[in-house]
């Protein structure tokens, strides 16, 4: 089990999939920040297991996921700035009462 | 004195029961993030679905990612989303509706999404099965700064954007009004009578 590719992306579809749903179902912006994370993990989770099943791409899968990991960094960071911006403005982090331009 | 072989009475490789643990915590950490209703202990669960992971990378032979794991997700992003937490936190406590109304619909949609890949993936012939290949740390820096190192430097400038672009978005500007959300006035104004 441990050494097929496929258990390994399954489980990282399991992570993404939870992540999504977070993404979609949550009302606080900083829990959607956190689903956002959960689905960063999952792909790295799949790069890094079809780098490890096939030899030639080992060290280039490890590059790429590090790439994700440094981009995935900047996203948290400018994206709880937002957050906390907003909060300033509206004193609320949950994302439906971000409703000043409808009303 | 060794382990035995298999793992007794299930007849497992030790791999096999050392994956599943690792999949059970970081899937179970990862569901408690979501469906918790306190925002601050989803961060701390968050950090043990990192953790989880962590360990896997260890098991697909990849250490390097392990630790850049541990130290960029639990040491960095997993203190800044705790720091935005305590500073959005309101107190009055968790709000009542922690989902929003039409809920179900991302669940059908998440789930929808989870079934289409794994009948892909169970579908696919995958040509290489069966052993894992460790990435030797002398490789991935010959990788990374030979093959991609324009995308690196590119990759320190995109950093220190956002460095300055999220102390800039955070800075306190102070003439600001109190609030521009009617609801939240509303609020203030009763919390005040």
């Amino acid at each position: 089990m441990s050494q097929s590719l496929e258990a390994y992306l399954v489980l990282s579809v399991l992570l993404f999939g939870i992540g999504t749903f977070g993404f979609l179902a949550k009302r606080n912006a900083i829990a959607m920040l956190m689903s956002i994370e959960l689905m960063l993990n999952a792909v790295n989770l799949a790069i890094i297991a079809f780098g490890a099943f096939t030899p030639e791409l080992a060290a280039q899968a490890s590059t790429i996921a590090l790439f994700v990991i440094a981009v995935a960094a900047g996203e948290a960071t400018v994206g709880l700035a937002i957050v906390i911006a907003i909060y300033r403005n509206h004193r609320t982090p949950l994302v439906d009462e971000y409703a000043s331009m409808k009303e | 004195m060794g382990l035995p072989e298999t793992v007794p009475y299930l007849d497992w490789r030790w791999d096999d029961l050392v994956f599943l643990a690792l999949a059970g915590v970081m899937l179970g950490s990862a569901l408690l993030v979501v469906l918790g209703r306190d925002i601050i202990r989803s961060a701390l669960w968050l950090i043990l679905s990192f953790a989880g992971l962590a360990g896997i990378y260890g098991l697909l032979g990849s250490p390097f990612m392990a630790i850049s794991q541990v130290l960029v997700y639990i040491g960095a992003i997993a203190v800044l989303i705790l720091f935005a937490v305590m500073i959005t936190a309101s107190k009055r406590g968790p709000a009542r509706l922690v989902f929003q109304r039409q809920w179900w619909a991302g669940a059908i949609a998440a789930i929808l999404l989870v079934g289409l890949m794994i009948t892909t993936i169970l579908l696919t012939e995958w040509p290489h099965n069966g052993q894992v290949y460790a990435a030797d740390a002398r490789e991935i820096a010959l990788t990374l700064f030979e093959d991609y190192l324009f995308a690196f430097e590119v990759l320190g400038v995109l950093l220190l954007a956002a460095v300055i672009g999220g102390l800039y978005l955070a800075k306190r500007d102070d003439d600001m009004p109190q609030t521009n959300n009617p609801r939240q006035a509303m609020r203030d104004e009763e919390e005040r009578a």
